[in-house]
């Protein structure tokens, strides 16, 4: 068996070790005050001292992208692990019982999916209020369906494989049998989706600042960026494409692994 | 210690009879072989005795008495008390019957982690001398190693040690050596052999392989489409069958210089 080079997960760690390590230097230090205005240099060309150039007030939007990725960023990674844990919490009891509640909440699930996404966090934003954590909360719970539908399924794949009819003969509890022997091994397939979840996470979040319910100004994220350049879009294109970039990139890294991920997984059972 | 009585095991989603009122008993230490060909129902009465059908798919009619205990009837607590202590079961695939993700060690453990009260280091001491004992090579470090890393009666010999570990007084084993090349088969079978000779435990081998079974087990079921059609001492069996399908089975035994001829 030769080791092939599985250059989608090396190239996407690459990229997303990059841009984590510009965003922890965002949290730390960034060249200018990202909030701090300055109207006698509004909306200049990208040059030493702005590297990408100001916004329409004045403001240096390297800072900004470093401190609005970072915004994005923890959005991404909140609204995963709320989606994902209880994702797999109820995924896999729905999967390792089945039974009446399985079908009520994958039915539920269904519900929820048949909605558009945007739409329903609209709803809760609508309920609770807009901002950062809010936009957390409403994100997290629309990705706990997919997750509980993914998880159930592999669990339900899973519990027929014969080592864990081993493990019940050998006297192992539901529970233990669920969570050392069922539950890990169904992580090489969450994994991926967790990364794709991720990507989900960060363009909804762009969407919802881009709409304004998301992270409320002054503070920047990339989508607010974005909509607040759109005006600028012909006098000063480099606002817009900073945003997007730095969006794209972070999405980028991160599908690349999960590419990566599922890639060697397709090898490996082959 | 274990008696079959009129058991009938039904699968609820299709209404197809598995098992038609089978009997049959086993004495403790003894070595039962359980022959039929695919489909004949020997796997699902081996789960049946194991306690591991799925109630809600199946209904099933007489009695399973192991030590008293009626396995079909109980409740799913007393169950747990008697699985991986009193029964262990070695499955046919040893590739997928350990899991991919779990150091083998720690998997050869798993009985006594449930049903006793050792501490870890006393389980490590006790898998360490059972892995010895199925002649798994250097202990220590195959404790340490994955499934994926050892070979198919390597891992066989895990699954033996793990269902021998907490002294069991039934090990069923259902075609533990179909996935395993004829070398590595002969020694799996010496292993049992061993181990059944050393210890009180009874065997319940099933097999669709007669020569195998004729060398290992003291007496043998024939099964045929979910019933017991013969039953009696190995040699007897073998050497004078008397239902139609048995002497069909051992016609088709090869033998050595016999095939040339006909």
């Amino acid at each position: 068996m030769k080791k092939r080079r599985n250059y989608n997960l090396i190239l996407g760690l690459a990229l997303t070790c990059a841009m984590v390590g510009l965003i922890v230097m965002g949290w730390l230090w960034t060249p200018f005050d990202p909030n701090a205005m300055d109207p006698a240099s509004r909306l200049q060309s990208p040059s030493l001292t702005h590297l990408l150039g100001t916004d329409n007030f004045g403001r240096d939007i390297f800072s900004r992208v470093l401190q609005g990725a970072g915004a994005t960023f923890l959005i991404g990674v909140a609204v995963v692990l709320i989606g994902g844990v209880c994702g797999v919490l109820i995924g896999g009891f729905c999967g390792y019982y089945g039974g009446w509640l399985d079908d009520l909440l994958m039915r539920s699930a269904d519900i929820i999916t048949a909605f558009p996404s945007i739409l329903l966090a609209l709803v809760i934003i609508s309920l609770i209020g807009a901002g950062k954590y809010r936009i957390i909360i409403a994100l997290g719970v629309l990705f706990i369906p997919s997750f509980s539908r993914l998880v159930r399924g592999e669990v339900a794949r899973c519990k027929s494989q014969e080592y864990v009819a081993n493990a019940r003969l050998m006297g192992a509890k539901d529970l233990r049998v669920l969570f050392v022997h069922i539950l890990p091994n169904t992580f090489p397939v969450l994994l991926s989706s967790l990364a794709i979840g991720f990507n989900n996470a960060v363009l909804a979040e762009a969407s919802m600042s881009y709409l304004g319910i998301g992270v409320q100004p002054p503070d920047p994220s990339l989508g607010r960026m974005l909509s607040e350049a759109q005006t600028y879009f012909f006098s000063a294109p480099w606002y817009a494409l900073s945003a997007g970039c730095a969006i794209v990139l972070l999405i980028l890294g991160v599908g690349l692994i999960a590419d990566g991920l599922g890639g060697r997984r397709r090898r490996d059972r082959a | 210690m274990l008696e079959v009585k009129d058991l009938s095991i039904t699968f609820l989603d299709d209404g197809a009879k598995a098992v038609d009122s089978i009997s049959f008993s086993m004495a403790p230490g003894e070595r039962l072989g359980l022959v039929g060909e695919s489909g004949s129902g020997k796997t699902v009465t081996a789960l049946a005795i194991a306690g591991l059908l799925d109630r809600g798919r199946v209904r099933t009619e007489g009695q399973i008495l192991f030590q008293g205990l009626d396995i079909l009837s109980c409740k799913e607590s007393e169950l747990l008390k008697i699985r991986g202590k009193d029964v262990g079961m070695v499955f046919q695939e040893p590739m997928t019957s350990l899991d991919p993700l779990m150091r083998v060690g720690p998997q050869i453990e798993e009985s006594l982690r449930v049903h006793s009260k050792l501490t870890a280091r006393q389980r490590k001491a006790l898998a360490l001398q059972v892995m010895q004992h199925v002649d798994l090579p250097d202990p220590e470090t195959t404790y340490r190693k994955y499934p994926h890393q050892m070979s198919g009666g390597q891992r066989q010999r895990a699954m033996i040690a793990a269902a021998f570990i907490s002294r069991p007084k039934l090990l069923i084993c259902d075609e533990p050596t179909t996935a395993l090349d004829v070398t590595v088969q002969a020694q799996i079978l010496n292993l049992l052999l061993r181990i059944n000779e050393q210890s009180d435990v009874g065997l319940l081998f099933i097999s669709h392989d007669l020569s195998v079974v004729r060398r290992l087990c003291q007496r043998v079921a024939v099964m045929y489409k979910g019933r017991i059609v013969e039953t009696g001492p190995a040699e007897q069996v073998f050497s004078d069958p008397q239902h139609e399908y048995t002497q069909r089975l051992v016609a088709a035994i090869p033998s050595r210089g016999k095939g040339r001829r006909q």
